[in-house]
């Protein structure tokens, strides 16, 4: 091969490469399109609001770092932010256990495997209202079925959504539910993993678990590693099941307007999300939900670039390159 | 590496640039919020008016029909009514500039920031023009449609609170009266409570806990004397109201336990539901709307009640009551505001029609010539309400820029002192006046 490095490309070579450009950016340009308006365009709107006052009716006004100041001294910020990074270690940890172990068991059934799959997938297709609604039923103390249930064995069951120091797990166990769709995407990952690594591995002796530990797991670890990354997403956006399971344990599920009581019991359902919401739309400080949602962005992409970065270092340590 | 900065830089600034032109459309389209007052249409004027509300279902099918009732005096204008739009969809109309000639609102708690950002038109042009007289309306009623001497909004029916009680349980316990004091509410709620030999509550005379179904400071507040603001400064600290009110409600919930008290209000069914406590016979006294009468003859005609003014801390206050309502405004952009006008006139001040919708939805009319018509049907549950609305101690829901945070704040306060969490009565007071003084002073307005 011959370096050409320094010389002037052939005028007609040129265009050729402008138009091969212009051919990928056509292709590209509803993708880049819709990213710069419905992802660029409100996030830069965002860090822009979050230097105003701005009640969303009249133009914003500039107001410097007010909101952001103003965030050191709000009570309830605290809790909420305490509240999302419950969520964020919790229903992370939580939810990527309990998917890869549901899928682990599916991927070894021998029978039933179509069924048991769709019933394990169906609840992540139902509506976050619905099913929130559904679980407050279930765990309703006097007389709820889980209720009934720990009654049989003499024990009292949690209020649940009226308890602060259940409302999260509460809210935790409709997020295990309607995991499936985390599910779904491990067991694909299970069932791609190659059959000759754990033949090699049987060879060596290693039994069910060490083959689990030592060749399932590092294959699916990239999948895993998204599924991490998708969950902490999930809990820092943490929103429908929280207002819901909050209004149902105030009584006031079927209320309207102010009269839903949004952080109940004792502000643990009071996450980010759910109070940004409270303070843009129910207070209509726009300015400085704008600023939450400022730190909330920064937060999960500082989470994400590290979890990323972690899943890079351990690809490389697997692939016996710098660091093994 | 550095054409990469370089772009990313161009990519930032460009982005940065767009969105400061955007965000200049982002006040909401269409016209302003004038302070002249429109044209009323003329007979000849062909047009629609939109009217966005949040009923829906049967009440949806009769605030229609008042609407219609419009057609007497303006046949050529069409209206077309649009159930379940709150106070959000309101906002996002206006800013999108798709407004509805009218919107009605739910959420009286939003009238400060209404009035203020001009997200509805100031009427008073309206007003003088035609002359109206506001004294239709009762003072409590004028208060929580208008913010600083702004009035953008006007009643469409109001609610107003009082004593519901269970007639079968109050004989059976012995209370032949109901009760008109503190004293006298702590003393029948003991004699009502019923609890299973291992504590749990099976029946709660009186349920305190703030924040469950309608226990809510503001409305709480009258019965107490509470006064929420002192010089333009939250006063919750400053009012023996506020302090007599958390101490009565520590009191009771210290009758009950906390933990027992929380374990049996968990199990209760929700407000709207057939599931309500009271329905249900598992409350024997509580505060609540006129709007339950209709829900329990509805849902729970084996309930033998009766209605009577909330007790009172102060005897001299019996009589007092909290109101609120649904409110009617012309959105910031409205394409027809003169006939807008026309039609929020017409639901406030036309008897037949106040009298007709309050009859078909039970709220109390907003109207001292309404609550006289021969034509409103008032029983002897419904009568209560009519009488306080009647009242001059009727008190009006606080006005502040700041939506419901206010609410909130003492609600999570009360809970917080009554489960014994916050013991110093005084010191959590002055802090939640600091809260609501920096939220509202965040504000601006």
């Amino acid at each position: 091969m011959t370096a050409t490095l320094g010389a002037r490309p052939a005028p007609g070579r040129g265009r050729a490469r402008a138009r091969h450009r212009l051919t990928v950016l056509g292709f590209m340009a509803p993708a880049i399109i819709g990213f710069v308006l419905f992802f660029g365009y409100p996030l830069v709107a965002t860090v822009v609001f979050s230097f105003t006052k701005y009640d969303l009716i009249n133009a914003p006004e500039f107001n410097g770092l007010d909101n952001y100041a103003y965030m050191f001294k709000d009570p309830l910020l605290t809790k909420a932010i305490a509240n999302t990074l419950w969520f964020v270690v919790v229903l992370t940890i939580a939810r990527t256990v309990f998917a890869l172990g549901v899928a682990s068991v599916i991927a070894r059934l021998k029978s039933g495997v179509g069924l048991i799959r769709t019933l394990c997938y169906l609840p992540s297709l139902a509506p976050p209202v619905a099913a929130t609604l559904v679980f407050f039923m279930v765990l309703r103390p006097n007389g709820g079925p889980v209720d009934n249930l720990l009654g049989v064995f003499g024990i009292d069951s949690p209020l649940w959504f009226s308890d602060p120091a259940w409302a999260k797990p509460g809210i935790t166990a409709i997020m295990l539910w309607i995991s499936g769709d985390l599910m779904i995407i491990i067991l694909a990952a299970i069932l791609d993993v190659p059959q000759e690594q754990y033949e090699a591995a049987e060879l060596d002796g290693a039994g069910p678990i060490r083959r689990w530990w030592h060749v399932t797991l590092p294959t699916i670890s990239p999948v895993l590693l998204f599924g991490i990354v998708n969950s902490v997403i999930l809990a820092l956006q943490l929103f429908t099941q929280a207002v819901v399971a909050g209004s149902a344990g105030s009584g006031a599920a079927d209320a309207t307007g102010s009269t839903k009581y949004l952080g109940f019991p004792d502000n643990s359902t009071l996450t980010f999300p759910v109070y940004l919401y409270t303070q843009g739309f129910r207070y209509f400080d726009m300015g400085y939900a704008a600023a939450m949602a400022t730190v909330l962005f920064v937060i999960s992409f500082a989470v994400t670039i590290v979890l990323v970065q972690r899943m890079r270092k351990n690809s490389t340590a697997e692939e016996g390159g710098p660091g093994a | 590496m550095r054409k990469h900065t370089r772009a990313a830089l161009l990519c930032v600034a460009a982005g940065m640039a767009t969105a400061l032109t955007l965000t200049a459309c982002a006040a909401g389209k269409g016209g302003g919020a004038s302070s002249d007052a429109a044209a009323a249409p003329g007979k000849d004027d062909k047009l629609t008016l939109t009217v966005w509300s949040n009923y829906s279902d049967r009440e949806y099918e009769e605030v229609t029909k008042a609407l219609k009732t419009f057609n007497k005096k303006f046949p050529n204008i069409e209206i077309k009514h649009e159930g379940s739009q709150d106070d959000d969809k309101i906002t996002a109309g206006i800013r999108s500039g798709n407004t509805p000639d009218v919107a009605l609102s739910f959420t009286t708690d939003n009238i400060g920031q209404f009035c203020s950002s001009g997200a509805f038109q100031p009427l008073k042009a309206y007003i003088e023009r035609d002359k109206v007289d506001l004294n239709q309306i009762s003072p409590a009623v004028r208060e929580y449609t208008e913010y600083k001497g702004n009035r953008c909004a006007m009643p469409m029916l109001t609610d107003v609170y009082a004593m519901y009680y269970n007639k079968d349980m109050m004989s059976a316990a012995g209370v032949t009266a109901p009760p008109k004091t503190l004293d006298e509410l702590f003393e029948a709620a003991k004699k009502l409570t019923k609890k299973a030999p291992n504590g749990d509550i099976e029946v709660a005379g009186y349920l305190p806990t703030m924040g469950f179904y309608a226990n809510r400071p503001t409305i709480l507040a009258p019965s107490f004397g509470a006064e929420w603001e002192k010089d333009g400064k939250s006063a919750l600290a400053s009012s023996p109201g506020f302090t007599e009110m958390m101490t009565f409600q520590k009191k009771l919930v210290d009758f009950y336990g906390f933990d027992a008290l929380e374990r049996f209000r968990a199990g209760l069914g929700q407000e709207y539901s057939a599931d309500h406590a009271f329905h249900q016979g598992k409350i024997a006294i509580m505060m609540d709307g006129e709007y339950r009468t209709a829900f329990l003859k509805a849902q729970a005609p084996q309930i033998k009640f009766g209605t009577a003014p909330f007790p009172t801390w102060k005897p001299a206050d019996y009589g007092t009551a909290f109101t609120t309502g649904t409110i009617m405004g012309i959105p910031k952009g409205a394409k027809n505001p003169g006939a807008a006008w026309e039609l929020i006139k017409h639901l406030s001040f036309d008897t037949d029609t106040i009298v007709d919708l309050s009859n078909a939805i039970k709220n109390v009319p907003s109207t001292k010539a309404a609550m006289e018509s021969p034509k409103l049907e008032v029983d002897e549950q419904f009568k209560t309400f009519i009488d306080l609305a009647k009242s001059d101690k009727l008190k009006g829901n606080p006005v502040t820029p700041i939506g419901d945070a206010h609410i909130k704040a003492v609600t999570d306060f009360a809970v917080s002192y009554t489960s014994g969490k916050v013991p110093d009565l005084a010191a959590g007071l002055k802090e939640v006046d600091k809260n609501i003084d920096d939220q509202i002073a965040k504000s601006g307005k």
